[in-house]
C-alpha cells in the first residue's frame, strides 16, 4: 500500500504536501487547490468508494501543532475490494475558511459538510444546499471551535425565541 | 425549512393556485422513532419533497467530551445509541486504546465480544418489535420485548444497568463474569435460536407484510456505498462489508460467522438479513462462551490503562497529589496520553460507528469525532423516499434503524 | 292500578320504547365489554395480562375508561370550523349504531321490522363515513385531512363490495327484509347460506372489516402514519365517540353476517329458555375473528386496499351475483 502512496507525491506534486506512513492508518495531507482531482482519482481510478467520515477539528491553541493553519478537515477514505483505509488531511485557514465541497461525489458527504459548517464554520464551495444540521438555523457562532464560550457570565436572549414570546403575548392581549 | 422556501418561491414565480400540501411529520409523531422532525411535501398521498431536520436531541456530546477525561467520555457513549450502549462503548474504547497503545487481555475481549453480541441482538429485537409496529403487526412487538426483558436481565447482572451500561473500560472491562452469568447465557443462546421462528412465523409469510416490503425504498450496491448506508442497510443490498470481518477487533477474529446479505436491496431483504444476524450473533456469543475458560484468571483490565480516580473539584487550587501511574490528571504539564490521533470503528448493531480522536497529550481529548450510522441513515431518507407513499416512509424509516440520540449526538 | 299500568303496557309506542332502550343499553354494554374483550383476548395472544385492576379481573375497566373520558377537558382547537367539528361524532356514532335496530335476535324479537331493512343499514353504513369526513374536514388538521379523505376512499370503494355480497342474498332470499332472509334461509337445503354463499360471505367479512376501519384496513386511524387520522384533533368524550362509532360498526356488521349468512337464531338444536343463544354464540364468533385478525395482521397500504377493493373484491362480487342469478333462474 506504501508504494502506490509514495507514487501519490509524484503525481500530485502539487497537492499532496506531506505523506506520514507511521500512524495507524496511511495519512496523506493536501493542498486545498486541486484537492477535488486528487479525492476525484482515489475515489475512481483507487477505488476508495467509501467515504467513511468527514469531520473537522480546530487546532486553536494546540500545544504540539507544526503549521500555522487553524483548521483541519480529515476524510476517511475506504476501499471495500482491496480493504485499505486512508485519511486525508486538509488545512484551513482562519481567514479564508472555505473548503471544496466533495457531495457531487458522495451524496453521504453532504450531512457531513452541513455538520462541519455547523460545528466550525468552514463554508463548502460547490455543496447544493449549505445550511446548518444540528444547531438551530439562526445560532450564533460555532460551538466545536475551541474559542467558542463554554458558559457565559451574564444569560443571553435567543432573539427569535423573544419575538415568539412576544407575538403571543400581543395575541392573548387580543 | 429550506425547502418550503424554495417552494414557496417558486410558487411566487410561476403564479400557480395550487398550493403544495406539506406535512410537518414529527417531531412529535408515533413513528419517527424519537424526535426526527421531516417537512414533506405530498402529492395527494405521495411523497414529492423530504426534508429531515434533526438537532431536536442535540446534546453537543462531542463537546462535551473535550471537557472530560477519557473514562468520562465513554460514559457518554451511553447516551448516543442508547439502544445499544454497550456497542458504543466499545467503539470509544478502541479509539482511546489505540491511542494509548494499550493491548486488552483476551478474557476482556472475549467478555467484549460477547456483550456487543448481546447489544446487536437486543437492537435488533427492538427494531424488529418497532419496525413490525410501525407496519401495522402489533403482537411482533410484544414477543421481542419478551426476548429482550431475557437479554436485559443479564446485563443487570452483568454491570447492574439495563440501558445505559458503562460496562466497558479504556483498556478492558469493569467487572469479570461470574458463573452464574456465563450460565444464563448458556441457557439464552440455547433457547433464543427457537424464539426467532416465532416472529419470523407471524410476519416472514404474511401476503400483507410481503406487500408491505417488498420493493419498497430499493437501493443498488453503489447506491448504497454512495449514500454511506452501512450495516444491514448495505449487506441488504448485496455488499458483504462488516467491520467485524473487514477490520476484526476485539475476538472477532477468533469466532466463526457468516456475514448474511441480501439480494434486492429493498426493505424485505433488510429485514432477512437482520433476522440472519441475530442468529449469527448468537452462534458467536457461544463461541465465545466456549472459549472464556480458557482464560480463567486472567486480569480484565491492560497494563496502565487509566484510573477512574479523578480530582475532587476545589474552589481553590491545591497543588494536585503525585500521581500513580496511569491515572490521569487534568492539565498536566507532562503528557499524559500519547500526543496523535487514532481512528477505529466497529459493526454497531445500525452500521459502522467510527471514532475519530485527537489528543494533546492531557487528560482530555482534544476533539473527539463520532460518526454514528443513524446520521447517515437519515439523511439518506430524501433519496429513499422518492415516489413513496406516506405508508412507505414510516417502513423506511423502520428499516434504516434511526435512534435520534445516535444521529443528533 | 296494576290494570291501567298493563293497559298503558299494551299501547303499542310504550312497547316500542321500552324494547328500544333494552335495545340501546344491551348494544351500550356490549360497546363497553367488546373493548374489554378485545383488550383482554389480544394480551393473551401477546402473553401478557390486559387489564386487571379495576374490580375483579379486570371487569370494571370499561366503566373506569367511561368515566375518565366523560371527566376530561374537551379541548377544541382554535381552528376548527366548530359546529361541524361538534356534530361529526354524533353522525358517526348514530349511523354507526342504528342499525341494531333492525337485526332480528330472535323471531319474535325485532325492534323495526321493515321491508327495506338490508337496505337501510347499507345507507346508514354509508352515511357514517360522513361523520368521518365531516371531523377530518373540519378539524383543520392535516392528518385529519389525509384521514378523512382515505376514509372517504375506502367507504367508496368497499361499500360496492359489500353491496353485491348482500345482493346475492337478496337474490336467493327474495327479500330485503332480515327477518324474511333468515326464514328463507331455513327453509333452502342447506339451512344457511355460508354454504351456496361462500365466496359472497368472505366477500362480506372482508368488506365489513374495511367498512369498521379495523386492521388491516384501520388507514384512515392509522396511528403510525397519520398520528390518529381524523380524530387527531379529538379529546375527551368525543374521542370516544369515535371509539364508541367504530365497536358499534363492528356489531351491527357482525349481526348482519349472523343474519344473512349464518342463518341467524336458528341453531341445530333448541336451547330450553334461552331462545337468543345460537344467535349470540354465532355473534361473538364473528366479533372474536375481528379481534383475532387485529392481533395477527399487519395494515396494508392506502393504495393496496384500493386495489383490493376493485381489482379483487367488487369483480369476485359481481360474478358472484351473476352465478347466484343463473343458478336461481335454473332451480
Amino acid at each position: 500500500m506504501s508504494g502506490w502512496i509514495n507514487k501519490l507525491k509524484d503525481q500530485f506534486s502539487s497537492v499532496v504536501l506531506e505523506v506520514q506512513l507511521d500512524k495507524d492508518y496511511p495519512t496523506v495531507i493536501c493542498n486545498r487547490e486541486g484537492f477535488l482531482d486528487l479525492i476525484k482519482h482515489l475515489k475512481e481510478e483507487k477505488g476508495f468508494t467509501y467515504l467513511i467520515d468527514l469531520c473537522g477539528v480546530d487546532y486553536l491553541n494546540y500545544k504540539h501543532k507544526k503549521f500555522e493553519e487553524r483548521f483541519e478537515v480529515v476524510y476517511h477514505l475506504y476501499n471495500l475490494d482491496t480493504k485499505e483505509l486512508i485519511r486525508l488531511k486538509v488545512r484551513i485557514k482562519e481567514d479564508d475558511c472555505w473548503h471544496y465541497s466533495v457531495t457531487p461525489l458522495w451524496k453521504t458527504a453532504n450531512w457531513f459538510e452541513r455538520e462541519v459548517y455547523d460545528m466550525f464554520g468552514i463554508k463548502f464551495e460547490g455543496h447544493p444546499d449549505l445550511r446548518r444540521v444540528l444547531m438551530p438555523e439562526d445560532w450564533e457562532g460555532y460551538p466545536l471551535r475551541k474559542d467558542y464560550p463554554l458558559y457565559l457570565d451574564e444569560e443571553q436572549e435567543w432573539a427569535v425565541y423573544k419575538g415568539l414570546v412576544e407575538k403571543t403575548k400581543m395575541e392573548r392581549g387580543k | 425549512m429550506s425547502l418550503a422556501l424554495e417552494i414557496n418561491k417558486k410558487q411566487l414565480n410561476e403564479d400557480s393556485w395550487e398550493e403544495p400540501y406539506f406535512i410537518n411529520m414529527g417531531p412529535q409523531h408515533p413513528s419517527t422513532h424519537g424526535v426526527l422532525r421531516l417537512l414533506l411535501q405530498l402529492e395527494g398521498e405521495t411523497i414529492v419533497g423530504c426534508d429531515p431536520i434533526i438537532g431536536q436531541l442535540h446534546r453537543g456530546v462531542e463537546k462535551l467530551a473535550e471537557n472530560l477525561n477519557y473514562n468520562q467520555a465513554i460514559v457518554l457513549s451511553d447516551r448516543l445509541d442508547y439502544i445499544a450502549s454497550a456497542a458504543n462503548n466499545i467503539a470509544f474504547a478502541l479509539a482511546f486504546e489505540k491511542l494509548m497503545g494499550l493491548k486488552v487481555p483476551r478474557r476482556a475481549r472475549l467478555i467484549r465480544t460477547i456483550v456487543c453480541e448481546m447489544a446487536r441482538i437486543c437492537n435488533h429485537l427492538l427494531w424488529l418489535a418497532t419496525h413490525a409496529l410501525d407496519i401495522g403487526a402489533m403482537t411482533v412487538f410484544l414477543y421481542c420485548f419478551r426476548d429482550r426483558e431475557w437479554l436485559l436481565n443479564i446485563f443487570e447482572k452483568i454491570c447492574g444497568a439495563r440501558l445505559t451500561h458503562t460496562y466497558v473500560r479504556v483498556g478492558g472491562v469493569r467487572l469479570d463474569f461470574t458463573q452464574e452469568i456465563i450460565d444464563d447465557l448458556y441457557k439464552f443462546t440455547e433457547e433464543f435460536p427457537n424464539r426467532i421462528p416465532d416472529y419470523e412465523t407471524l410476519i416472514d409469510i404474511n401476503r400483507i407484510w410481503l406487500k408491505r416490503t417488498k420493493n419498497i425504498a430499493v437501493v443498488s450496491a453503489e447506491e448504497a456505498i454512495n449514500l454511506g448506508l452501512t450495516g444491514p442497510c448495505l449487506r441488504g443490498s448485496g455488499v458483504p462489508y462488516d467491520v467485524r470481518k473487514f477490520r476484526p477487533y476485539d475476538a472477532y477474529d477468533e469466532v466463526e460467522f457468516i456475514v448474511p446479505t441480501g439480494k434486492n436491496g429493498d426493505t424485505y431483504d433488510r429485514y432477512r438479513v437482520r433476522m440472519e444476524e441475530m442468529r449469527q450473533s448468537n452462534y458467536i456469543i457461544k463461541q465465545c462462551l466456549d472459549k472464556l475458560p480458557e482464560t480463567e484468571g486472567e486480569p480484565i483490565l491492560a497494563e496502565g490503562a487509566p484510573d477512574l480516580l479523578m480530582p475532587k473539584r476545589l474552589k481553590e487550587p491545591k497543588p494536585m497529589p503525585v500521581p500513580k501511574k496511569g491515572v490521569v490528571f487534568r492539565g498536566a504539564d507532562k503528557p499524559i496520553v500519547p500526543v496523535g490521533e487514532a481512528f477505529a470503528a466497529i459493526e454497531s448493531p445500525k452500521g459502522e460507528l467510527s471514532v475519530y480522536v485527537v489528543s494533546d497529550g492531557s487528560s482530555n481529548p482534544w476533539r473527539l469525532r463520532i460518526r454514528t450510522p443513524s446520521f447517515v441513515h437519515i439523511s439518506a431518507i430524501p433519496e429513499l423516499t422518492k415516489g413513496h407513499m406516506i405508508a412507505d416512509l414510516v417502513a423506511i424509516i423502520g428499516t434504516l434503524d434511526i435512534v435520534l440520540g445516535d444521529s443528533d449526538r | 292500578m296494576i290494570e291501567q299500568l298493563l293497559n298503558l303496557l299494551n299501547i303499542e309506542i310504550v312497547k316500542v320504547i321500552l324494547a328500544a332502550v333494552i335495545m340501546v343499553a344491551v348494544t351500550l354494554l356490549h360497546v363497553a365489554y367488546l373493548t374489554y374483550a378485545e383488550r383482554k383476548i389480544i394480551a393473551r395472544m401477546q402473553q401478557r395480562l390486559g387489564p386487571n385492576r379495576v374490580g375483579p379481573r379486570g371487569l370494571l375497566q370499561p366503566f373506569a375508561d367511561m368515566l375518565k373520558l366523560i371527566f376530561k377537558e374537551d379541548v377544541i382547537p382554535k381552528a376548527v370550523d366548530k359546529p361541524t367539528f361538534w356534530v361529526a361524532p354524533f353522525i358517526s356514532l348514530v349511523c354507526a349504531g342504528a342499525g341494531v335496530a333492525l337485526i332480528p335476535i330472535w323471531k319474535n324479537f325485532v325492534l323495526s321490522n321493515i321491508n327495506v331493512g338490508l337496505l337501510f343499514i347499507l345507507a346508514l353504513s354509508g352515511l357514517g363515513s360522513y361523520g368521518i369526513l365531516l371531523a377530518g374536514w373540519s378539524s383543520n388538521s392535516r392528518y385529519a385531512l389525509l384521514g378523512g379523505l382515505r376514509e372517504g376512499a375506502q367507504v367508496i370503494s368497499y361499500e360496492i363490495a359489500m353491496s353485491l355480497a348482500l345482493l346475492s342474498v337478496v337474490l336467493m332470499a327474495g327479500s330485503f327484509n332480515l327477518g324474511d332472509i333468515v326464514n328463507a334461509q331455513l327453509n333452502s337445503p342447506f339451512k344457511i347460506y355460508l354454504i351456496p354463499q361462500i365466496i359472497g360471505f368472505f366477500v362480506f367479512m372482508i368488506s365489513a372489516v374495511a367498512e369498521c376501519n379495523r386492521t388491516p384496513f384501520d388507514l384512515p386511524e392509522a396511528e403510525q402514519e397519520l398520528v390518529a387520522g381524523y380524530f387527531t384533533e379529538y379529546s375527551g368524550m368525543r374521542f370516544a365517540l369515535f371509539y364508541l362509532a367504530e365497536y358499534a360498526g363492528m356489531i351491527v356488521m357482525s349481526a348482519l353476517a349472523v343474519t344473512c349468512f349464518l342463518g341467524g337464531w336458528a341453531g341445530p338444536f333448541d336451547i330450553p329458555y334461552i331462545p337468543f343463544f345460537w344467535f349470540f354464540l354465532k355473534f361473538y364468533f364473528i366479533l372474536f375473528c375481528y379481534i383475532w385478525i387485529r392481533a395477527t395482521l399487519p395494515r396494508y397500504r392506502y393504495d393496496q386496499v384500493m386495489g383490493l377493493g376493485w381489482k379483487i373484491l367488487i369483480p369476485l362480487g359481481l360474478a358472484n351475483v351473476f352465478l347466484t342469478a343463473i343458478f336461481k333462474l335454473i332451480f
